[in-house]
């Protein structure tokens, strides 16, 4: 019973914010305004679940997943961050937040500058030495080279320059079309699991 | 206080982050884990952020009665029923997964349908971009749309139907052309975000704390 | 000419209409189309297949009810290929909004074999052949130190279980003791599980991504930083082929294919009727 209740819940929710396509109407502003309400306590309660609970309290009060009393008590550190991050609440101690946004910027940029050398630069240039024996090879190395050249703004776009430029701009052209192809894809398959919802487990004309 | 503190943070952290990068031997190892978990909490701790300001948005809108108020409480009243069904589901489990309970039950039924269609709409309003925007005036817009047109074609079974090396078409541009230009734009990218965390590090860039 | 000022003036409710019959029709005609596997899909499929019955795969949920109806069915085909050549499944998320997916994902199939099991020992239980851990925060942070030791983030699982309570976890320390990864994608989660734990570690992956992440994938695959993908809802049709195991992936081709044959007759209008009235303003 409660299954079917939520699925005519859930249709009714859908059709709502389909009725956007016809025009904005209290049947969307309904739908739209839930969705941020219900979601806004998401937030809250998986912080909880799976960040202040198991990786604050649980270590500091349970002792669970902490080796020593110092690996609980170094917990105040992250947990006053954290504390510091939420001041942006109170506008006379907002400036506080930076101290804790500093420490995840710091932290992000350290890891950034390694996993780009390690993770991008290395192996998608290893990837580029390619022997250049077939048509494609010489394609993939002419397109990642003029595309580059075409991002290469401090240099003057003259002579073989402008040349690569253009090159580059025909890859990227094909490469945004390509994309443009696949987000079309994306958007009808969401279409399509909406539909299917509505026919098939509501209304049961499929089967 | 107010800016060199941060600066000295993030400078610090940075350095250790990368230098262990080098020596993930102990001590050094071990701190670095110790940075990566406060990340790890401290982060969460942002997801927290808007709710503050939506809820107190809302709650002003409800006292002044502003226009639209009735759309305020459905916020707060979405929120405030979800937060009850979540603690609920949590005090007797200890499991915001729990596909019988109440807190599933709100998450099953309103917010999927909810953010699916949401997205769905996307499809309908691409289709209108397509029929009134999606111009080949130039070589390069052409380009574009000859390759979307294909892959679209390419990337469906109908396309075999139409034409068996479609597919194969498709394939090749994905792989060579498109892969190509793509590498080229990562590979630019990860050499701005290097140059980028670089002068964080060193203090240089410092609109982050603006 | 007049017939083209009109087409340029045509009511977005009409195409509107259109494009939901185009996808309504297939559907409710139950119409199926074959579906040809493409290279990185069965490179994908061969990724788990190819590993030794009993190997550990780690599958994260990297997207929410936003591009569920795409990578739903991938999470289910991957989960029954694991399943079936006996590996276990060792489940986590790095998009909290997308974690029931996963368990749904994982109840829906483990019942499936557990119904069908005609032995204990064919049966799927939790903390053997699977395990849930939920989420952090943290991304790139919790990948890279994934790599060091789990319990340093994952002391307990989704359900505030120990995770050396659970059998499966307790042999598993870090990234040597996974076979394979397979991250389900949505967005930027993809690309730091290769650049952090894949170039980092050399854990080894395969990525299913929405049509949208799909394209950026490529120049991985050829790279060869990760071993197979599985692209857009096509992508998880071609895996379902492969598994024999038809679901919402392949019953959306055609609905898929309708729809798209409608938005580049759209592309073609838009385009006659552009010219036509150019060239009369010329």
């Amino acid at each position: 019973m409660m299954h079917i209740i939520g699925t005519w819940i859930a249709a009714g929710l859908t059709l709502a914010i389909f009725s956007f396509l016809y025009k904005d109407n209290p049947f969307y502003k309904f739908a739209e305004h839930l969705y941020v309400g219900v979601s806004a306590a998401f937030a809250i309660l998986y912080t909880w679940a799976f960040d202040v609970w198991p990786m604050l309290v649980e270590p500091m009060f349970y002792g669970r997943g902490a080796a020593s009393a110092a690996d609980r008590w170094i917990l105040l550190v992250p947990m006053l961050f954290g504390l510091l991050m939420l001041s942006r609440w109170f506008p006379k101690i907002g400036w506080l937040s930076r101290w804790a946004i500093a420490l995840t910027v710091g932290i992000a940029a350290g890891l950034g500058i390694t996993g780009q050398i390690q993770g991008i630069l290395l192996p998608q240039v290893a990837g580029t030495l390619v022997p250049l024996t077939s048509l494609d090879n010489v394609l993939m190395v002419v397109g990642v080279i003029s595309t580059l050249v075409y991002f290469y703004f401090s240099i003057a776009q003259k002579g073989a320059v402008k040349v690569g430029s253009r090159l580059g701009m025909i890859f990227i052209m094909v490469a945004f079309g390509a994309s443009f192809g696949y987000t079309v894809m994306a958007r009808i398959s969401l279409l399509i699991g909406r539909l299917y919802f509505l026919a098939y487990d509501w209304l049961h004309l499929v089967r | 206080m107010k800016k060199e503190i941060p600066l000295a943070i993030t400078f610090l952290t940075g350095v250790i982050i990368v230098v262990t990068f080098f020596i993930p031997h102990q001590p050094l190892g071990g701190m670095q884990q110790r940075l990566l978990i406060w990340y790890s909490i401290v982060l969460g701790f942002t997801l927290l952020l808007g709710v503050d300001s939506l809820l107190r948005s809302n709650l002003q809108k409800i006292m002044r009665r502003a226009p639209g108020w009735p759309y305020a409480v459905v916020v707060v009243a979405g929120f405030l029923a979800t937060l009850a069904a979540g603690i609920h589901t949590w005090a007797t489990t200890k499991d915001l997964l729990s596909l019988g309970s109440s807190f599933m039950y709100i998450y099953t039924y309103m917010i999927v349908p909810l953010q699916a269609t949401m997205f769905a709409l996307l499809a309908f309003f691409i289709a209108s971009a397509a029929y009134r925007a999606f111009r080949a005036r130039t070589l390069e817009a052409t380009l574009l749309l000859v390759t979307a047109a294909i892959v679209m074609l390419g990337r469906v079974p109908v396309g075999a139907e139409i034409w068996d090396k479609l597919p194969g078409l498709q394939d090749w541009i994905m792989e060579i052309p498109q892969m190509a230009a793509k590498r080229g734009i990562f590979i630019g990218v990860a050499l701005g975000t290097i140059a980028m965390s670089l002068r964080v590090i060193l203090g240089l860039e410092r609109t982050y704390l603006s | 000419m007049k017939f083209f000022e009109k087409l340029a003036s045509i009511d977005r409710r009409i195409i509107y209409l259109l494009l939901a019959l185009a996808v309504v029709v297939p559907i409710l005609l139950k119409l199926v189309l074959p579906i040809t596997v493409s290279e990185p899909v069965k490179s994908a499929y061969a990724a788990i297949d190819g590993l030794s019955d009993g190997s550990v795969v780690m599958v994260s949920i990297d997207y929410d009810a936003s591009s569920a109806p795409e990578v739903q069915p991938m999470l289910l085909s991957v989960l029954r290929h694991c399943f079936a050549k006996k590996h276990k499944v060792v489940m986590l998320g790095q998009w909290p909004l997308g974690l029931p997916f996963g368990e749904i994902g994982m109840t829906t199939v483990v019942d499936e074999i557990n119904r069908a099991a005609q032995s204990p020992a064919d049966s799927i239980r939790y903390g053997a052949n699977y395990v849930n851990l939920g989420y952090r925060p943290g991304y790139r942070a919790l990948m890279v130190g994934l790599g060091r030791e789990f319990r340093d983030f994952f002391a307990t699982d989704y359900r505030s279980a120990p995770v050396d309570s659970l059998p499966l976890m307790r042999p598993i320390h870090n990234y040597n003791d996974i076979d394979l990864l397979v991250g389900l994608e949505a967005g930027q989660a993809g690309d730091e599980w290769i650049q952090y734990a894949g170039a980092r570690y050399g854990l080894q992956i395969v990525i299913g991504a929405t049509g949208v992440v799909a394209p950026d994938m490529f120049h991985y695959m050829q790279a060869r930083q990760i071993k197979g993908l599985i692209g857009g809802l096509q992508g998880a049709a071609e895996y379902e082929t492969l598994m024999q195991h038809p679901g919402t992936g392949t019953a959306g081709m055609v609905p898929q294919s309708w729809a798209h044959l409608l938005l580049l007759a759209f592309i073609v209008l838009g385009n006659v009727g552009y010219f036509v009235m150019r060239r009369k303003k010329a």
